[in-house]
């Protein structure tokens, strides 16, 4: 996914001279294409994410486009006023693709591992928010990045994900997209958990319980039409996101549905709000977290026979 | 001083009076920095502000800002009358500079800001083949700011000569002297090692600022910076090296008539 998300700035800089890139410092080779075709507009520019944006800012302002990368938690940690100031307040179509959204970096530590990365964006205001489900749809984005208005931030995920979304349905930022049918859960997942939100859904299938699934590429602007939509009706709503608890996907489902006329209960999935001290590999802390599908599952399965047994009580 | 040093403070007391709030003593140092860059030095249009070919000038340290509404009102940016409305309900002007005000380049307050913003504008300006040139107007305080020497390493490393740092030196920030706060000494070596053609000057003294400011780049291939020697609260005897100056909220009008007797006094 980071590779088709670093290739497509190349692809777009050849379109659009408008199109900039600027690094930290990451690894050797990154875009050496790019590097060596339009060395102007590739920046490699140090261990210094606050100038980074500042830098990328500057240039927004006389009319270029900036992709900015680096690791998620110092791209959104690090500078973040930066990002708020520079970035947002001024309303300039910066692009920040973060590597290692979520728990990728697992093995790296709670240093590494961008698990609010999500909530201090969704808080920014004039900020956008995607975290796309796999390779393909990052491409997709990347291609819609160029001409949108505003900030952007890009959630990458670990890569060699598996192939979820469809190129027959339009990718539109903003529009979250239905991945299957289901008539008693509604779950709505962002980012690479969407595939499990899928393979969880598959495993419900065979407990008779029939899980709608809505991927919500996009935090921000929040998708809100979609969400109240197939909410309506439902025995359960469910989030699932690798994220912390706190601020993320879940935290946007609640904020609608609270205010919405819909009472339909909410099954929140996503890591508890904590520096992980777990190593291992991603699934490993997925696996902890009881984020994986058979965990999805059974967590789903056991809340709605809560929420079944709360209405037979009311009766 | 002279009169038209005088007249902008008394157009930045007409603004403190009608906001009945403003940072006094970090304007004051600033008053002869904005005047000879828009009077002397600025290629700037206050009829067409987002001309491309402008030189730009950000204040980062933003609670500067009074200065530069003043020289801004002055030159004809927006009409004189939005001064005295001040961080009033509905007003043009705050208290720190946004981009929705002419003239204004970036919208600043936070420190550290406008450097690495000025990298990317001179980068941008050279990468466009345009000859305009970027400065950047800080506080001395403001240095304390990693993103600004982050920013630093970076104008070096691009061999930004179309960008200048302007330092308002007064060696007083909030709480008191920079050499007890967080002494920048030696700061013209510390400029010079970080790959800035330095130059300094009395930051009251017009005729030295426009030496300071002539025949830029101070050095080809390299950016410069200019240490503004200045004095926080310049013009009004009780304010001058008196950090107890640098904010004043709740000023009245009794207050700013104190400050427009000083500044005759001056």
């Amino acid at each position: 996914m980071r590779q088709v998300a670093v290739n497509a700035v190349y692809e777009l800089a050849k379109r659009d001279p408008r199109v900039v890139f600027i690094g930290s410092d990451l690894g050797p080779g990154v875009l050496e294409k790019m590097k060596t075709e339009m060395p102007e507009r590739f920046f490699m520019e140090g261990v210094s994410e606050a100038h980074v944006i500042g830098m990328a800012a500057g240039l927004a302002m006389e009319g270029y486009v900036p992709y900015i990368n680096t690791i998620a938690t110092f791209l959104t940690r690090r500078c973040y006023e930066q990002i708020a100031i520079d970035v947002c307040l001024h309303r300039l179509p910066v692009r920040l693709i973060a590597s290692g959204g979520g728990v990728v970096y697992a093995p790296l530590g709670p240093t590494h591992m961008a698990t609010d990365d999500l909530a201090l964006m969704r808080s920014l205001p004039h900020m956008t928010a995607v975290a796309p489900v796999d390779a393909d749809e990052m491409r997709r984005l990347m291609d819609a990045s160029l001409a949108y208005d505003g900030p952007l931030y890009i959630r990458l995920a670990k890569g060699g994900d598996p192939i979820v979304s469809r190129g027959d349905v339009p990718f539109n930022i903003g529009e979250a997209i239905r991945m299957r049918g289901g008539d008693d859960v509604l779950m709505v997942s962002t980012g690479v958990m969407t595939t499990r939100a899928l393979e969880a859904a598959k495993l419900l299938e065979n407990a008779s319980i029939s899980a709608c699934v809505l991927h919500a590429h996009t935090l921000k602007p929040f998708d809100e039409e979609a969400v109240l939509t197939l909410a309506a009706g439902r025995q359960l709503v469910v989030t699932v996101e690798e994220h912390s608890a706190i601020g993320g996907l879940g935290s946007a489902v609640c904020d609608l549905l609270a205010q919405s006329a819909l009472a339909v209960p909410v099954l929140k999935l996503a890591l508890a709000d904590g520096f992980s001290h777990e190593y291992g590999s991603q699934d490993h802390i997925l696996e902890v977290a009881r984020l994986t599908p058979p965990h999805i599952a059974e967590r789903v399965s056991d809340a709605l026979r809560a929420a079944h047994r709360r209405v037979r009580a009311v009766l | 001083m002279d009169e038209r040093s005088r007249y902008l403070r008394r157009l930045t007391f007409d603004a403190l009076e009608g906001g009945k709030r403003g940072h006094v003593g970090a304007t004051l140092s600033l008053i002869e920095i904005f005047r000879v860059l828009y009077d002397d030095v600025l290629s700037v249009r206050p009829d067409q502000p987002q001309w491309p070919d402008r030189d730009r000038c950000i204040l980062s340290k933003g609670h500067g800002c009074l200065a530069l509404y003043a020289v801004l009102a002055d030159k004809g940016f927006f009409p004189m009358e939005e001064l005295v409305r001040q961080c009033s309900p509905g007003a043009l002007l705050g208290g720190h500079p946004e981009t929705h005000i002419p003239g204004v380049e970036a919208s600043t307050g936070a420190l550290g800001h406008g450097l690495p913003i000025g990298v990317g504008m001179a980068v941008a300006a050279r990468m466009q083949g345009r000859s305009h040139r970027v400065f950047v107007v800080m506080g001395d305080g403001e240095l304390d700011e990693g993103s600004v020497w982050e920013a630093a390493l970076s104008a070096s490393k691009h061999a930004l000569d179309n960008l200048i740092a302007v330092i308002d030196y007064n060696k007083l920030q909030s709480y008191g002297p920079v050499s007890e706060v967080l002494p920048l000494e030696p700061l013209a070596d510390k400029l010079r090692a970080f790959g800035f053609e330095v130059r300094e000057a009395d930051g009251h003294d017009v005729a030295a600022l426009r030496t300071a400011f002539a025949d830029l780049p101070a050095a080809v291939g390299k950016p410069t910076a200019l240490i503004a020697h200045t004095v926080k609260g310049k013009g009004i005897d009780f304010a001058e090296h008196n950090a107890a100056w640098h904010h004043k909220a709740k000023i009245d009008a009794a207050a700013v008539d104190e400050l427009r007797a000083a500044l005759e006094r001056a």
